[in-house]
């Protein structure tokens, strides 16, 4: 099982405190650009299509697919002893395909096409980490 | 414009040991340079041009230059990891072009299997968002891989033939880390690490280096050795596109048109090609990339002895490559050069010679295909192409 993953306090700067602030309130917010509506990942105030500054802050739904994983036998810094774990890209049913971990599972039993839930891990900053897990019960 | 014909390479010189604990990092940079300098009948006194990436010790170019006594007109330090050198071949090919140098020397120093770490890049505006997650290096490669295999039906079987056609080249090359010819059987039968990659998915950790120098026409007619025409050259930056990143395709697909269009040449012309392994998903993806094959058809293109030289359909990294002889630093780029330099001056090892090598390819895929990388093609010929 890989539920107890470590959960190291992510880089956070001037742009991005808000993301994170919110997602210690369990919301994942998505910036959306308000001049051509694309939805952009990693998180910035930049549109990847138009060039667009204004964006506004949406909570995602919370529910994903698995776009591609592997099962990392031997993490490396904070992962060092954490034993096998997931390492995925999940697109978020608004488009975009994030890195994360699916959790909550047997490591060796996610595929490619699942459907994950998205779950919150606490870290011990301000912010908490976006992880999925099994949408349907295995 | 374009470089075809701007530049050659008149020297190459790849350090023999793959251990060296014994020598600073700028030693090494000083043995390599001076060896593809003597390769090429020049010296330290001729070179005005100077290429390293950004992992040389000191800042960009600065002390390097200062360590070997150089006083260059032009300098670059691009970084675009294992890709840096390939990227330098084009830079320094442009700025000769320009008049800006006439001898440019490229070298390339790591000390990775001594040291045992890895150097991290600075962290960018991304790193918040990946690295809480535990991405490693064959984590990252690994989902390229399982992406390939979903869309595709690439098998484990198919990214082994790749270790396996290294494998048999780099029993010919005495310097070679892993000189054993190993099985399909085998590579699949290796410790799983970041699933689907194997352990002999993997390329070696080496200590070592490489250098290459590049010279303007006018000089190459001074110079006895044989030459080796720089005919085109592309790079791209591929990232994750604003969240939109596809793990089945690397931005080969677009350094190689930009090379081969400044060649004049296509990929049938190609006799021999160096294409970077740090793992074996990254050979099959450039080699659809490249248009060597249709994207999705890199597995049936490497079965039954598809990259073997000297007869394959096309045999690359004759050397051994990263997945068996050298991976200096944990950067490919400058030994896909030398290897493609040693083709096409008919000085391959002769059990791998490809007969009548005429028009070479090097291809590197810098720093991590899983989020961002670098691609850089360069295509080569003798003297008379």
């Amino acid at each position: 099982m890989s539920g107890n993953l470590p959960s190291p306090i992510p880089l956070m700067d001037e742009g991005t405190t808000a993301f994170w602030q919110a997602t210690t309130q369990g919301k994942l917010l998505l910036p959306i650009c308000r001049s051509c509506g694309s939805v952009i990942w990693y998180p910035r105030a930049l549109c990847h299509d138009c060039s667009s500054t204004e964006v506004d802050w949406v909570p995602a739904g919370g529910l994903g697919t698995v776009y591609s994983c592997t099962v990392v036998g031997r993490g490396e810094g904070a992962y060092k002893d954490a034993g096998p774990y997931v390492l995925a890209y999940v697109e978020l049913a608004e488009g975009p395909r994030m890195l994360t971990n699916v959790v909550d599972c047997d490591p060796r039993s996610v595929r490619i096409g699942d459907q994950v839930a998205l779950v919150f891990a606490q870290t011990e900053g301000y912010a908490a980490l976006p992880r999925f897990r099994p949408a349907v019960s295995q | 414009m374009g470089i075809r014909g701007a530049a050659y390479v008149a020297g190459a010189f790849e350090h023999p040991l793959r251990e060296i604990p014994h020598l600073s990092l700028a030693q090494i940079h000083a043995e390599v340079a001076l060896g593809a300098l003597a390769d090429s009948g020049l010296s330290l006194a001729d070179v005005d041009g100077y290429f390293c990436g950004g992992d040389a010790p000191g800042i960009g170019p600065l002390n390097m230059a200062e360590y070997l006594g150089l006083q260059p007109s032009y300098v670059d330090s691009t970084e675009g990891g294992g890709a840096s050198y390939l990227q330098h071949v084009g830079h320094a090919c442009a700025a000769i072009a320009a008049g800006k140098c006439n001898v440019a020397l490229i070298t390339l120093a790591g000390k990775p299997r001594t040291t045992k770490t890895i150097a991290l890049p600075p962290p960018g505006p991304d790193a918040g968002f990946e690295s809480p997650f535990g991405p490693t290096t064959v984590g990252l490669y690994a989902l390229v891989a399982a992406r390939h295999m979903y869309e595709y039906g690439t098998t484990s079987e198919d990214l082994a033939e790749v270790k396996v056609a290294a494998s048999l080249h780099a029993q010919h090359n005495p310097n070679a880390l892993l000189r054993k010819p190993v099985t399909v059987e085998e590579v699949v039968a290796s410790p799983m690490v970041s699933a689907p990659l194997h352990r002999l998915d993997c390329c070696v950790r080496t200590d070592g280096g490489g250098a290459v120098v590049l010279v303007s026409p006018a000089v190459a007619s001074t110079l006895q050795r044989t030459l080796v025409k720089v005919l085109g050259h592309g790079e791209s930056l591929k990232h994750t596109a604003g969240g939109r990143i596809d793990l089945t395709y690397t931005g080969a697909v677009w350094s190689g048109p930009r090379a081969f269009d400044e060649a004049g040449v296509t990929p049938r012309d190609i006799g021999y090609a160096s294409i970077y392994d740090s793992f074996t998903i990254a050979v099959l993806e450039a080699i659809e990339d490249l248009g060597f094959c249709e994207k999705g058809e890199g597995g049936r293109f490497v079965r039954n002895g598809g990259l073997v030289a000297p007869f394959g359909r096309l045999p690359f990294n004759t050397d051994g490559g990263g997945l068996c002889n050298n991976h200096p630093g944990n950067r490919g780029g400058m030994t896909k050069l030398i290897e493609a330099v040693r083709q096409l001056r008919g000085e391959a090892h002769p059990a791998v010679q490809v007969p009548d090598c005429e028009l070479a390819l090097a291809h590197a895929t810098g720093v991590l295909l899983g989020t961002r990388s670098v691609s850089s093609t360069v295509i080569l010929g003798r003297a008379d192409a």
